[in-house]
């Protein structure tokens, strides 16, 4: 078999491109995309820790995660819509209503 | 070289291809196609270390119900392409290098600090089939199982709430 | 009563004028002038009782005991205590104190009545009593003390009340505030001294490890005998205190402008009990000056240069409070003179004497000073112009002030020194032992001798004899029988008061032999004798021929054209004031000035404020970073995530 070390650099490495995504894309929904690589690259680390230590409760954990993250891309998907509808546009540079 | 580490180098880079591609991609359906080949990968992944159920959970679930309900989104908006002009040039490069920094830690971090020896184990059937699963999800994890219930409605009720059109009521 | 249990009555002397001064502070007001008078009347008069009774206890037990009240402070090896020492010379000084003071009260209840009438604000009258209770309690701690910490609490208690009554008018005198001004003059004067005190008692302590009389005197030898140069400083610092409360050379300037508080008050404060509490130090540390043969000589020389100076100023003085004040200055420095030059029992006897004839002048002045007031306002015409205090204005007013006219008379031939009134023989002392020890000094004091009672006869003249000047010079009139018993009394003490240590008898030298020690009893000598006589009657006599010419005006001083520039020299005080003025106090202000401006305008409060504008600017420099921009917020996350990396990896 693999040594484990590889699963556990390609999640760091897809969690990286994750971050990535989030600082360098425009597009809100291309964001929210890029933050559903991170979540998937911290469920590849649980599902390999689960493997390497014989425990079932890693993937039990992986439920949960994909749990939340579905319904944090409803909630936010929904946000999104409705900032849509007053600014026509999913530009995330245009929010910046909180400026200090 | 084995066969498991040709299927993981092989799924590693498509894993990886389709995230670069991901986030360089102009076109936001573009984007979500190649996330899901990104999740195709890890799920196959999955099942090759020994967590079948997840993988096809994954399978469903993010593939199938995220990335649709995504392509729903982006349907619905309209695939526009903005100008993808920063207000603060100097951004990239920054993050660029940060994110180099951070990566180039990580990995050797985790060179030196987790021995190569250690393998993976081969998938036993009997540790993640659906029953060991349940056994454990509704005795030690019952208390999240049900908080994650909960999160689930509350997005419901969330995401008809926020989308609900606002209506003027004239002379109340 | 056994006898030696009297002395436990030693507290009451304080307690009992404080009882007093809360009586009337509290229900005074309501209950009317009478009451509140009375109270402080009665107060200072058990006082005086108490301080009679420990006498007649000191008699049998004559060297005196500690009264202790308690402990006061203990930090370490330093104790004091609140204790009081009852022995002969504390004694004289509290009979002098409460007897005097008790006149002085009685006959405030006749001034004052009158005088917050004419300054229009009648509520004050028990203030004043209040005052003066607190002030007989704060002379009393000063006599009765037993360490040097206790008697400096009761010295700036009686600079504090001298303040107080001094300024008791507080918003008349010159331009509305001359009154408040003098208050202040005197109080910080009384100051500078106190700051010599204060650091006489510091090397007190830090050489002989403790402030308490009996301890301290008792190491006076050893300490002198090892550090003679200490000694010497602990003495001329003490000096610097007894120049500040004893109106000598050269801090006497506050006691002329003292004279705007009410006459009551010159009369106790600034006659017969604070100004003495100088000469009252030096007395007490004898042990010490009989050491220190240079500081003799120092505080021996101030007494009789500040006699002469001020006598000279007193010549040129038209106002009569004002000739008392620096006749006043001139008597402290024979007293001074005389316990410098270790004739200590001389210098309590002319303080006791001289607390009687100055009491008496005072007091009697004010009479005369309302009694032009009175004339002021006789009939219909109200007279605002007139100075009530002028002598220049008075004259002639032996027919008009008749009684007032001969208890003048008594108290101003005591001062001169004309047998056999009491401040003959008290100055004849004095001269004495100048004369046998130190002829310079007698040379000094003679002629301050001859100018006191040329002065005295001066005053006596334009007040009592020719004709009235002015209106209300004619119209003025008696005093009420309040005001003119104390006086009366006062007189027979001026007149009897030589029997206290008559040659031969030694009455008080003995008394006070208990406690300084034997000295060399004085003998009577003639010749000195005959020349203070001589002198007297002299200056008399001078003032005689050229005051009293009849028909002559009296606005121009007789002497002005004699003497010419002398005599301004004399009226303007010698220019001692402005030239304090242009060294000390201009230069002091432009310097408080420039520290205001420069060092805490421009640099503190620069400091403060620029605390302020630096957080202003950066806060306003952070403020940059909360840009809106969701992106660079995220930017900013990966930057710490990036930064704990780095300090995880190379831990």
């Amino acid at each position: 078999m693999i040594p484990i070390a590889f699963p556990i650099g390609l999640a760091v490495v897809l969690f990286c491109l994750g971050i990535l995504g989030v600082i360098l894309r425009k597009n809100a929904i291309v964001i929210f995309m890029s933050l559903e690589l991170m979540f998937n690259a911290a469920n590849l680390l649980f599902i390999t820790f689960a493997n390497q230590f014989q425990q079932v409760d890693g993937q039990i954990f992986v439920i949960f995660v994909m749990v939340t993250a579905a319904a944090e891309v409803a909630v936010g998907l929904a946000m999104i819509v409705t900032i849509f509808r007053g600014k026509h546009s999913v530009d995330i540079d245009q929010l910046t209503n909180l400026k200090g | 070289m084995t066969v498991n580490l040709l299927i993981f180098i092989f799924l590693a880079v498509v894993a990886i291809a389709a995230a670069v591609g991901l986030i360089l991609s102009r076109n936001p359906v573009y984007s979500a196609l190649y996330l899901i080949v990104n999740f195709l990968a890890v799920g196959v992944f999955y099942l090759v270390l020994g967590a079948p159920f997840i993988a096809l959970a994954q399978i469903t679930v993010y593939a199938g119900a995220i990335m649709v309900l995504f392509l729903f989104v982006i349907m619905l908006l309209g695939a526009a392409k903005p100008k993808e002009v920063d207000p603060f040039k100097w951004q990239r490069p920054l993050a660029l290098v940060l994110l180099a920094a951070v990566l180039l830690e990580g990995l050797y971090a985790i060179l030196t600090r987790v021995a190569l020896t250690l393998t993976a184990v081969p998938p036993d059937p009997s540790l993640a089939d659906p029953k060991t699963l349940a056994m454990v999800l509704y005795s030690k994890y019952s208390l999240p199982f049900e908080i994650t219930s909960i999160i689930l409605l509350v997005a419901a009720i969330g995401a008809v709430v926020l989308t609900k059109k606002t209506t003027r009521e004239e002379g109340k | 009563m056994e006898n030696s249990l009297l002395f436990n009555l030693v507290p009451w002397v304080v307690f009992l004028p404080l009882i007093g001064l809360v009586i009337n502070l509290l229900i005074g007001k309501k209950l009317g002038e009478v009451f509140s008078g009375t109270i402080a009347s009665l107060a200072t008069g058990l006082a005086f009782v108490v301080s009679f009774l420990l006498a007649v206890a000191l008699n049998t037990h004559t060297e005196g005991t500690t009264i202790t009240l308690g402990d006061w402070i203990t930090i370490g090896d330093f104790t004091t205590r609140w204790a009081f020492r009852v022995d002969t010379l504390s004694v004289v000084m509290m009979l002098v104190v409460s007897g005097v003071g008790m006149l002085i009260h009685i006959y405030s209840i006749g001034y004052m009545h009158n005088d917050v009438r004419h300054n229009g604000d009648t509520g004050r009258f028990t203030r004043f009593f209040v005052f003066l209770n607190l002030f007989i309690a704060a002379m009393m701690i000063l006599v009765s003390a037993d360490n040097f910490l206790m008697m400096f609490v009761g010295w700036e208690g009686v600079g504090l009340c001298s303040y107080l009554l001094i300024g008791f008018w507080f918003e008349k005198g010159k331009d509305g505030i001359g009154n408040a001004i003098a208050a202040k003059k005197a109080f910080i004067t009384n100051r500078v001294g106190d700051f010599g005190l204060l650091i006489a008692m510091f090397l007190i302590f830090s050489n002989f490890g403790t402030l308490q009389f009996d301890q301290v005197f008792a190491q006076a030898g050893a300490v002198a005998a090892a550090k003679p140069g200490v000694m010497l400083l602990i003495t001329l610092f003490m000096l610097l205190g007894v120049t500040g409360k004893s109106a000598q050379l050269p801090l006497f300037v506050w006691l002329p402008d003292a004279m705007a508080g009410p006459t009551p008050v010159s009369a106790l404060i600034h006659a017969a009990t604070m100004v003495t509490a100088g000469v009252y130090l030096v007395a007490r540390s004898a042990a010490f000056y009989a050491l220190v043969p240079t500081a003799q000589t120092a505080v021996t020389w101030v007494g009789a240069a500040t006699a002469l100076f001020a006598a000279t100023i007193a010549v040129g003085q038209y106002d009569i409070k004002k000739v008392l004040a620096y006749s006043t200055i001139s008597q402290l420095g024979f007293m001074v003179a005389a316990v410098g030059m270790g004739a200590t029992v001389a210098g309590m006897f002319h303080l006791v004497t001289h607390a009687f004839f100055k009491g008496l002048l005072f007091l009697a002045a004010g009479s005369v000073i309302q009694g032009m007031e009175r004339g002021m306002h006789h009939g219909t015409q109200h007279d605002h112009e007139t100075d009530p205090q002028d002598m220049r204005q008075m004259g002639g007013l032996r027919q008009r002030m008749p009684l007032t006219f001969w208890v003048y008379l008594a108290g101003a031939l005591a001062l001169t020194g004309i047998a056999p009134l009491a401040g003959f023989f008290s100055k004849d002392e004095i001269l004495l032992s100048a004369w046998q020890t130190r002829p310079a000094v007698f040379a000094v004091l003679a002629v301050a001798a001859l100018l006191t009672a040329f002065y005295m006869g001066r005053q006596l003249i334009m007040v009592f004899f020719g004709k009235p000047q002015t209106k209300a010079a004619e119209h003025a009139s008696e005093s009420p029988l309040v005001v003119t018993l104390p006086l009366v009394v006062l007189a027979a003490l001026s007149i009897l008061g030589g029997l206290l240590n008559f040659p031969g008898w030694h009455t008080l030298e003995t008394w006070l032999s208990h406690t300084l020690g034997e000295g060399e009893p004085a003998h009577f000598n003639w010749l000195v004798a005959g020349i203070s006589t001589l002198l007297a009657l002299l200056g008399l006599g001078i003032a005689w021929l050229v005051y009293a010419r009849k028909g002559e005006s009296r606005q121009t001083d007789p002497l002005r054209k004699p003497l010419g520039p002398v005599f301004t020299g004399m009226e303007r005080k010698w220019w001692v004031d402005e030239f304090y003025q242009a060294i000390l106090l201009d230069p002091y202000k432009s310097f408080a000035q420039f520290i205001a401006d420069k060092v805490d305008l421009g640099i503190i409060d620069r400091i403060g404020g620029g605390l302020a504008a630096g957080t202003r600017v950066l806060a306003e420099g952070i403020r940059k970073f909360q840009n809106g921009y969701i992106r660079s917020y995220a930017l900013w996350m990966l930057l710490g995530l990036a930064v704990i990396m780095t300090y995880i990896f190379f831990k």
